[in-house]
């Protein structure tokens, strides 16, 4: 079964200053998110394959949403996150079905390559509530300029028997990285991590 | 001449399939663009301020041009619109009230023809604040179906020392709009209300 869509969201956020500097060229994220109807809201069900499926559909959809929010380009994609806001009558599990055994898939596919875990955070909350969605390399996830997260919100959602789903993308990592680390010049990229 | 310094720039897309009611076959869009600059005159009273609305213009129109663009482009798809300015702690409402011009202009200046009043709200607020902006149809302010709005924000925006100006468009009236009152077919005159 496919997810019954209410609303699609899409964010793009450039920044062209920080700390008084110009950030040349400006850095950009992208979300963009899906209010779907939570079909387990109010009852336990032992069987969430439907929301896993859900996921990995929504993985597509979002995924290609958030690169044509940021001009069409998958080969530009640097970073990534995923996250989900379950409505009140629904379970936190039920964002995991959704977020972690099918969604990363069709991301990945999306943008090509994506060695590293797809940084997440999910939570049962209400209308309004910010989404804290944290960001990370796509390719090596120590890389430390790529650290970052996206906030974002919908006025409106989650209902009580809805789920947000949210997935970020980015052209770049923080506006000004200068704390070190492991640079995107040395990503070996096989592991995920470095 | 003060001039306008962009820090930030947010794009908000969404489409809207249903409330509860009958899917709609087109999706009903509303786009928002934030735009987080320096108030020129934070932290001080300044008598005449009134220059810094022509500077706001350039900036008015290409935030107006990325906001059609990211609804497709067509200026007569634009049924309804709204401004506004989130004013930082550092600063005056006064200051925000220097968006009223520019905001209008650049509507017109992208839009074409729009009779009716770009209708608006302004604060003063902190970081992460968040403005509903008042949306009404661009040619009869009466138009009951696209009496609406849109909450936008940013979470790290404004800062005392900046303002966040804002527009929105939108491609249609409320998803299910069945309240009555004026009908955008029955728009009679000219005169922006009827």
């Amino acid at each position: 079964m496919s997810a019954k869509i209410r609303k699609i969201v899409t964010i793009v956020e450039e920044t062209l200053s920080e700390g008084g500097r110009a950030v040349s060229p400006p850095t950009r994220r992208a979300a963009a998110l899906a209010v779907i109807e939570n079909p387990f809201a109010g009852q336990y069900v032992d069987d969430l394959t439907e929301l896993m499926d859900i996921g990995e559909e929504l993985g597509a959809l979002l995924t290609r949403k958030a690169i044509d929010a940021l001009g069409g380009d998958a080969a530009i994609i640097e970073s990534y996150g995923k996250a989900a806001a379950v409505g009140e009558d629904g379970e936190l599990e039920h964002a995991a079905a959704i977020l972690h055994p099918k969604l990363g898939a069709p991301v990945r596919k999306a943008i090509g390559k994506g060695a590293a875990l797809i940084p997440s955070s999910k939570k049962r909350t209400g209308p309004g509530a910010p989404l804290d969605i944290p960001l990370g390399h796509k390719d090596a996830a120590f890389v430390r300029s790529h650290f970052d997260g996206m906030e974002v919100r919908i006025s409106d959602a989650p209902r009580a028997r809805e789920i947000v789903v949210a997935v970020a993308l980015t052209d770049s990592g923080r506006p000004l990285p200068r704390v070190g680390g492991l640079k995107t010049s040395e990503i070996k990229g096989e592991d995920g991590l470095r | 001449m003060p001039q306008v310094e962009l820090r930030k720039r947010l794009l908000f897309v969404e489409e809207i399939f249903h409330e509860g009611g009958p899917p709609v076959a087109v999706p009903h869009k509303r786009a928002a663009i934030m735009c987080v600059i320096k108030n020129p005159y934070a932290g001080r009273y300044v008598e005449d301020i009134q220059p810094f609305m022509k500077d706001l213009e350039p900036l008015g129109v290409d935030m107006a041009k990325r906001l059609l663009d990211a609804l497709g482009g067509d200026p007569k798809s634009i049924e309804g619109y709204g401004k506004g300015a989130i004013i930082g702690t550092a600063g005056e409402l006064e200051h925000g009230a220097l968006w009223h011009a520019p905001g209008g202009y650049s509507m017109r200046a992208v839009l074409g023809e729009a009779n009716a009043i770009v209708p608006s709200t302004k604060k003063v607020g902190g970081a992460g604040a968040r403005l509903d902006v008042p949306v009404t149809h661009v040619n009869a302010s009466y138009v009951r179906s696209h009496f609406d709005s849109m909450e936008v924000g940013a979470a790290d925006a404004p800062r005392a020392d900046e303002m966040a100006v804002i527009l929105v468009m939108t491609t249609g009236a409320r998803v299910h709009n069945r309240a009555g009152g004026l009908a955008a077919k029955d728009i009679s005159g000219k005169d922006g209300l009827r």
